[in-house]
């Protein structure tokens, strides 16, 4: 994978608007940023609603996410493209499970809502009509997805990126500083995580850095280029975006997305927690 | 929810934005305030980042149709950092206990 392939500029998406095959997917948090204005065309996916199941704390299975893409109408064969609001988080999110479940052509729009705003870059409310389509996902690829067994048996022994503020890293802060604290039962990281926030990760307007300046980040911040990776924040969606900065754009092997992420860690009863700024010990 | 505008008065409330219930301005610290342009008027959509004393990313949040934007944050200096289509505006505050109201002026580049 490279930026060719997993990305596609603000300049490259306005050209291509009404492009046959190309559909555009607006991700957030807020859906009422969708209803206020969107890049004309795009379809929206609510977070929530629409990529978690309603009952099991899980995200939606293989069928769930086939009938919402054939309601969309989205089909196998389209080239999605996915943007969003909060630098891409929850975009990146919906890319990661757009390869889960087997999408050929994904991609990500650099910069998202914000670049296209700051670009000031045409709106539209209206809400397209697409024909309902017989979408089939594949079975989970979970080569990219972590669970918590596997992530207690990585301390010490493979590369865990804390993609959370360092507040949240350090145990000092719950959840970022602007939303509200909640969720997990303890506070910290996991013993041997090196933290590199998302932010550092992007560029003030939400475009990605480099990929020179990439490496350069994680390198220095002792990501091990030997070892397999799993990258973790508090819900999965922060770490969907260096997720994606790793694998897609970096093309790093064998990485991981842990999504129970930090609110399913700090609840486990026994798992060995570190705090303060340092890694810890295994 | 629907947010006073600030901008209207020199008598600015405590309050830019609402708060929501369970907040403890005794133990928070907010930071709040308004985006405008070159012509004193509200910029709404803009991007707003807090930065820490040493410059780092925090958090970042967009403003209302009214240009308030508001963070949790703590005691310190802060640098706030508003991107619009408008243009773009620094400011810096010592935040202290409670609600620390300010004004971001934005002006194309």
């Amino acid at each position: 994978m490279s930026r060719d392939t997993a990305l596609v500029s603000a300049d490259w998406a306005e050209k291509n608007l009404e492009a046959p095959g190309v559909v555009f997917v607006e991700v957030d948090e807020d859906t009422t940023a969708y209803d206020g204005g969107h890049i004309p065309g795009a379809v929206k996916i609510d977070w929530k609603k629409d990529l978690q199941d309603p009952v099991r704390r899980d995200f939606v299975n293989r069928e769930q996410f086939s009938a919402l893409l054939s309601e969309r109408g989205i089909g196998n064969d389209d080239l999605v493209v996915l943007y969003g609001g909060n630098n891409n988080w929850f975009a990146a999110y919906a890319y990661w499970y757009f390869k889960l479940y087997g999408h050929e052509q994904v991609k990500l729009l650099d910069g998202g809502r914000k670049k296209w705003e700051l670009d000031a870059r045409p709106y539209s409310k209206d809400v397209p009509v697409r024909a309902k389509t017989s979408y089939s996902a594949k079975e989970p690829d979970l080569t990219i997805r972590a669970f918590r067994d596997e992530v207690v048996q990585a301390i010490g022994a493979k590369n865990l990126v804390d993609v959370r503020s360092p507040d949240e890293f350090a145990g000092r802060l719950l959840a970022p500083a602007h939303l509200p604290q909640e969720q997990s039962q303890r506070a910290g990281h996991i013993p041997t995580a090196i933290n590199v926030p998302w932010s550092k990760a992007a560029n003030e307007d939400g475009t990605f850095k480099s990929d020179d300046e990439l490496a350069k980040i994680y390198g220095e911040a002792g990501l091990d280029g030997g070892k397999d990776t799993i990258a973790y924040c508090r819900i999965g969606e922060r770490s969907s975006h260096t997720w994606f900065v790793l694998k897609e754009l970096l093309g790093q092997q064998n990485v991981k997305n842990y999504d129970g992420s930090w609110t399913e860690y700090g609840s486990l009863i026994g798992v060995p927690i570190a705090l303060g700024d340092q890694p810890g010990e295994a | 929810m629907t947010s006073p505008n600030v901008a209207a008065g020199c008598a600015a409330p405590d309050q830019s934005a609402p708060l929501p219930a369970g907040v403890d301005l005794e133990k928070e610290t907010v930071i709040t305030g308004i985006v405008n342009n070159v012509e004193g008027e509200p910029v709404g959509g803009a991007y707003v980042r807090l930065l820490d004393g040493s410059g780092e990313f925090t958090a970042e949040v967009v403003t209302s149709p009214e240009g308030v934007f508001r963070f949790f944050a703590a005691p310190g200096s802060w640098t706030l950092r508003a991107l619009s289509r408008a243009g773009n505006g620094d400011l810096v505050v010592d935040a202290t206990r409670g609600v620390n109201e300010v004004a971001i002026s934005v002006v194309a580049a």
